[in-house]
C-alpha cells in the first residue's frame, strides 16, 4: 500500500509540474504578444498604413515598407510554390524509395535546418553580386524562395500521401494516363495542403529579416520594378528598434507584423485541421 | 504520348533535384568567398584567434566559437526540460476541452519572427537583468532565455511525432501491468522515442546556433571570450549580422569564412538529427 500512494504521489506531483511548465510557455507567449500589441495598437490607424516613412521612419507611416514586404513575398512564392510541389509529386507519384529520392530527401531536410544568415550570405555573393540583380526584390525574392522551399515540400508530399490509393486506381482504370492523372486527381485533392504550406511559408518571409537585410537591402524609396532595392517591413522594425529612432514607430510596425503573422498561422491552423489531420 | 510522359517525368525529376541543387550552391559560393581567406592567414590562426580586428589584419573566431556555444548551451538548459514537458503535456496530458485552446497558441511560439522575440528581450529582459542582476543587461543570459523560447517549436513538434508513431500497444501495455500513467510515460514512452525527442534537441541547437537578429538585439555584441552568463557577447552568426553591410576585402572574406564554421557546425548536427530520425523510422 505504502508503494502505491509514492507512485501516485510521484505521478501527482509530475503532472503538476507539466502543467505549470506548458501554462507558464503559453503565458509568456501571450505576454510577448501582448506588450507588442498594448503599444503597437494605439499607433495603427489608415494614416500609419497609407504615408511612406519620412525622415529615416521617425513620421509618416509604413506603406512602402508593406509594398516592398508583399512584393518580396509574391516573388518568393511564385519560385518557391511550383518547385516545392512539383519535388513534391516527383517524390511521392514518380519515385518509390530508391537512391535518388533519398539525395533528394537528404537535401531538403538539410536545407530545413541552414540558419537564415548562411541563406543571406548565399543570396548576396550568387543573386546580388554573381548574377548582377543588386539589392532588390529580385535578390531577395528568390533567396526567400529557397529558403522556404523545405516547407512547401514536406506540407505538399504529406498532403499527397493523404490521398486515398483508390483516387489514382479508378484515373488509370478509366484510361487516364499519369499526366492527366496527377493534374485533375491528384493536384485538386491536395489543394488545401498545399495552400496551406504556401500560407505557412508566407508567414516565414515576412517576418524574416536577416536573409532579406543581406540581398534586399534596406532602402526606403519605393519600388518602381523587380530589381529595385526595398526594405520589409520585418527589416523596418528592426532598424528602428535597434538604431532607437522612434519607439512608436517600431512598436506601431511590430504590432503590424504581428497582427499580419497571427492571421496568417491561424488560417493555416484551421485548413490543417480541417483538411489533413481528419483524412490520415 | 509515351514520349510526352518521359518529358514530364523528366521535368519532375528536374524539380526535385533543385533542393539539393540549392544545398550545393550554397556551399560552394560560401567555400568560394571564404576559404581563400582561412588558406591566407591560416586555419589555426582563425579558428583559435583571439583577436578580430578587421582594420589590422586580425581575423580570430575563437571568441565567437565560444559565445555561440555558451549561449546555445544556456539556451538548452532551460529549453530541453520546457521542450520535453510541452511534449509531454501536449500528447499524453492535455485535456480535448482545452487542447482546442491551447495546441494552437503553442503553434504561435513558432509564427513569431525572431525580430519580436529580440524586441522583447531588449525592452523586457535587459531592464530586468539589469536592475536585479547587475551588469548592462545586454547578455549572454538575456540571449539564452530568449532563445529557450525560439527553440520550443522545434524541439515540441519533432518529439511529439516520434511519441505519436509508437504503437498504441507500448502504452497499454504498460498501463495493463499495472503502471500508473506517470509510470508510462516515463519509463516506456519516452524511452521509446529517445531517438526522435535526441534529434528534435539536435535540431533545437542547430536552431539556437543559427538564430541572427534577436541575438544581435540582445547579446551586446562585443567580442570577448565569455567568462560569465551576465558578459555581453558576439557569437558567430552576429558576426556576420553586424559586419556584412559595410565590410569588404579581406574583412568580407572573414566573414563568409565565420560562415563557412558555422555551415560545418550546423550541417554535422543536421546530419546527425537526420541518422537518428532515420533510426527511429526503421
Amino acid at each position: 500500500m505504502r508503494f502505491n500512494r509514492t507512485r501516485y504521489l510521484t505521478q501527482g506531483i509530475a503532472k503538476f509540474l507539466i502543467w505549470m511548465a506548458a501554462l507558464s510557455t503559453i503565458a509568456v507567449m501571450i505576454l510577448i504578444l501582448f506588450q507588442i500589441l498594448r503599444e503597437g495598437l494605439p499607433v495603427l490607424n489608415l494614416h500609419f498604413f497609407l504615408n511612406s516613412p519620412k525622415n529615416m521612419g521617425r513620421e509618416g507611416g509604413i506603406f512602402s515598407t508593406i509594398i516592398g514586404t508583399f512584393a518580396l513575398t509574391g516573388v518568393a512564392i511564385l519560385v518557391g510554390a511550383p518547385l516545392g510541389v512539383g519535388t513534391a509529386i516527383f517524390l511521392r507519384e514518380y519515385t518509390r524509395e530508391s537512391k535518388i529520392s533519398r539525395i533528394i530527401r537528404f537535401g531538403t531536410d538539410c536545407l530545413a535546418g541552414v540558419p537564415s544568415i548562411i541563406f543571406g550570405l548565399f543570396g548576396f555573393v550568387f543573386f546580388v553580386i554573381r548574377l548582377n540583380m543588386g539589392w532588390s526584390i529580385l535578390s531577395g525574392g528568390l533567396t526567400l524562395a529557397a529558403m522556404i522551399l523545405p516547407t512547401i515540400i514536406s506540407t505538399s508530399e504529406e498532403s499527397i500521401r493523404a490521398i486515398p490509393p483508390s483516387y489514382r486506381e479508378v484515373s488509370y482504370s478509366l484510361g487516364g494516363t499519369k499526366w492527366q492523372t496527377i493534374t485533375r486527381v491528384i493536384l485538386p485533392s491536395a489543394l488545401p495542403g498545399i495552400f496551406t504550406g504556401i500560407l505557412l511559408s508566407v508567414g516565414r518571409s515576412i517576418g524574416e529579416t536577416a536573409a532579406v537585410i543581406l540581398t534586399a537591402g534596406s532602402s526606403l524609396v519605393m519600388p518602381t520594378s523587380l530589381v529595385s532595392p526595398i526594405r520589409t517591413m520585418a527589416v523596418h522594425f528592426y532598424i528602428l528598434a535597434r538604431e532607437g529612432i522612434s519607439k512608436d514607430m517600431a512598436y506601431g510596425t511590430g504590432a503590424t507584423l504581428i497582427l499580419l503573422v497571427l492571421i496568417i498561422n491561424m488560417i493555416a491552423q484551421w485548413l490543417i485541421g480541417r483538411y489533413i489531420r481528419h483524412r490520415t | 504520348m509515351q514520349f510526352k510522359e518521359k518529358i514530364i517525368e523528366k521535368t519532375f525529376l528536374l524539380i526535385a533535384l533543385s533542393s539539393i541543387s540549392i544545398l550545393a550552391l550554397i556551399t560552394f559560393f560560401i567555400f568560394e568567398e571564404g576559404f581563400p581567406l582561412i588558406l591566407k592567414i591560416g586555419l589555426k590562426a582563425f579558428l583559435l584567434g583571439e583577436k578580430w580586428i578587421p582594420s589590422k589584419g586580425l581575423f580570430g573566431i575563437f571568441p565567437m566559437i565560444m559565445s555561440s556555444f555558451w549561449v546555445t548551451f544556456g539556451a538548452l538548459l532551460l529549453g530541453i526540460p520546457l521542450g520535453l514537458a510541452c511534449t509531454i503535456f501536449l500528447s499524453e496530458l492535455i485535456p480535448p476541452s482545452v487542447g482546442i485552446l491551447l495546441r494552437p497558441a503553442m503553434q504561435l511560439l513558432a509564427a513569431i519572427p525572431s525580430v519580436i522575440y529580440g524586441f522583447w528581450g531588449l525592452i523586457v529582459l535587459i531592464p530586468l537583468i539589469q536592475n536585479y542582476l547587475g551588469g548592462p543587461g545586454l547578455s549572454i543570459l538575456a540571449g539564452s532565455l530568449v532563445l529557450s523560447f525560439m527553440i520550443l517549436p522545434t524541439i515540441i513538434t519533432i518529439s511529439e511525432d516520434s511519441l505519436k508513431a509508437l504503437p498504441p500497444s507500448y502504452k497499454a501495455g504498460a498501463l495493463a501491468l499495472g503502471a500508473t500513467h506517470w509510470q508510462t510515460i516515463w519509463r516506456v514512452l519516452i524511452p521509446a522515442a529517445k531517438s526522435g525527442i535526441v534529434a528534435s534537441i539536435i535540431l533545437g541547437m542547430g536552431r539556437a546556433i543559427g538564430e541572427t537578429m534577436a541575438m544581435i538585439m540582445i547579446l551586446g555584441n562585443a567580442v570577448k571570450m565569455p567568462t560569465s552568463f551576465l558578459d555581453s557577447a558576439r557569437t558567430l552568426t552576429t558576426n556576420i549580422g553586424i559586419e556584412m553591410g559595410y565590410a569588404s576585402g579581406d574583412h568580407r572574406q572573414a566573414l563568409f569564412a565565420t560562415g563557412i564554421v558555422l555551415f560545418f557546425i550546423i550541417m554535422a548536427l543536421n546530419t546527425l538529427a537526420i541518422f537518428l530520425s532515420r533510426r527511429r523510422a526503421h
